[in-house]
């Protein structure tokens, strides 16, 4: 087996993170779509850090980890309160830009 | 030795073999977390993807990651989720009609089609050959990645505290209520009882006597309706009362009908009894 292989699961990963975001209106489901999404194109750097034989991609897929758990912490506290306001999580709900 | 002397074409079988029967279950772990019904079943599926994804970063030598998968991802993020689908509610399941016609058909097609592009990417870029992370953790994995970061990427490390710092300040922001006048006692809230004049003794109690006393099954009035009063609030606003009082009904209309039976009487009604409202419909 060539590394190649894990690039195809990263993309695979990715493709149904971005295929649960167009479909689904839970927006709890939605955001974990994009966890989805954020792990794969993790996976695809960690293989390109392997193949290259350098440790850069490994930083990158660090860094987005760290931007991945301030963005979980700030969307989550968004639903939070639109929950509050609306009581339902669902994006089609929220469609106007005030509370 | 040079790095093209490193180069190799296969990984190791037992990698091959990991590779495949774990990647099948990430897969299957990513599905699911699309197409489950409750948001607490796409939660478990997804902290399943990523403890897999975790072994592939170790598999990859990145070992450090790995750890930093477990222990960010499914340890705190994903916490993070389950408890917002606790306090959302986890009976709020998503609702499956469609609001924009043929969204789904179309969103499936975009995914395919984006799909198709990124393999098609990959499938022609000429990647015969790998270098392996052999030589770059020569000194250890950690080392290597702190080496990095504290002296190539310093700066994008400071931003990144920068950041983290601002997250949680606006978490704390966003999901803050100042409270704006004093909650009432209980001194007070009876107080108010008396002066309204409505319900001054305790609401009653939920529950049909001797039959059913759940919380969540109304207390049924003297002509038979079911009374909302009975039961709590936030069963009324989750919807989850249950009606029993047809049944009931239905039950004293039966023993009554046996009873007249019994005294050679002719039955009164000996059809079933309705609710008003489903007998209008």
């Amino acid at each position: 087996m060539n590394p190649v292989n894990y690039l195809y699961l990263a993309a695979l990963l990715f493709t149904i993170g971005a295929t649960g975001v167009l479909i689904r209106r839970n927006a709890i489901v939605v955001f974990m779509c994009i966890e989805l999404m954020l792990n794969a194109c993790n996976l695809a750097f960690v293989a390109f850090s392997r193949m290259h034989g350098n440790l850069d991609g490994q930083i990158i897929a660090f860094f987005t980890m760290v931007v991945a758990a301030a963005e979980v912490v700030v969307g989550l506290a968004i639903i939070v309160s639109l929950f509050r306001t609306r009581h339902s999580a669902s994006v089609d709900d929220a469609s106007l830009m005030k509370l | 030795m040079n790095a093209q002397h490193l180069a190799a074409y296969t990984t190791s079988t037992g990698e091959a073999f990991q590779f495949w029967v774990l990647g099948t279950i990430a897969v299957i772990g990513a599905l699911c977390t699309v197409f489950m019904k409750k948001a607490v079943h796409s939660a478990l599926c997804l902290a399943g993807t990523m403890i897999i994804l975790a072994i592939f970063y170790l598999a990859n030598g990145a070992y450090f990651l790995g750890i930093v998968q477990i222990v960010v991802y499914t340890g705190a993020i994903m916490m993070l989720f389950l408890f917002v689908v606790m306090l959302v509610g986890v009976t709020a399941a998503d609702s499956l009609k469609e609001t924009i016609k043929g969204q789904r058909w179309l969103a499936l097609l975009c995914g395919v089609g984006f799909g198709v592009l990124l393999f098609a990417g990959i499938g022609n870029a000429s990647l015969k050959e790998f270098n392996g992370t052999g030589q770059a953790n020569a000194n250890g994995n950690v080392e290597g990645l702190a080496s990095l970061i504290f002296t190539k990427y310093v700066f994008a490390f400071e931003i990144t505290g920068a950041l983290l710092i601002t997250a949680a300040v606006g978490a704390m922001v966003l999901t803050h209520r100042e409270r704006t006048e004093r909650a009432k006692t209980q001194r007070e809230l009876s107080e108010q009882r008396i002066r309204e004049g409505r319900h001054v003794p305790p609401l009653p109690a939920p529950g049909v006597y001797a039959r059913h006393n759940a919380v969540d099954i109304a207390g049924l009035l003297p002509d038979g309706t079911p009374s909302e009063l009975t039961v709590s609030k936030t069963l009324r606003e989750r919807g989850q009362i249950r009606d029993v009082s047809t049944e009931a009904l239905n039950d004293l209309r039966a023993l009554e009908q046996r009873a007249e039976e019994r005294l050679e009487r002719t039955a009164i009604e000996p059809e079933t009894f309705k609710r008003p409202e489903e007998a209008s419909k």
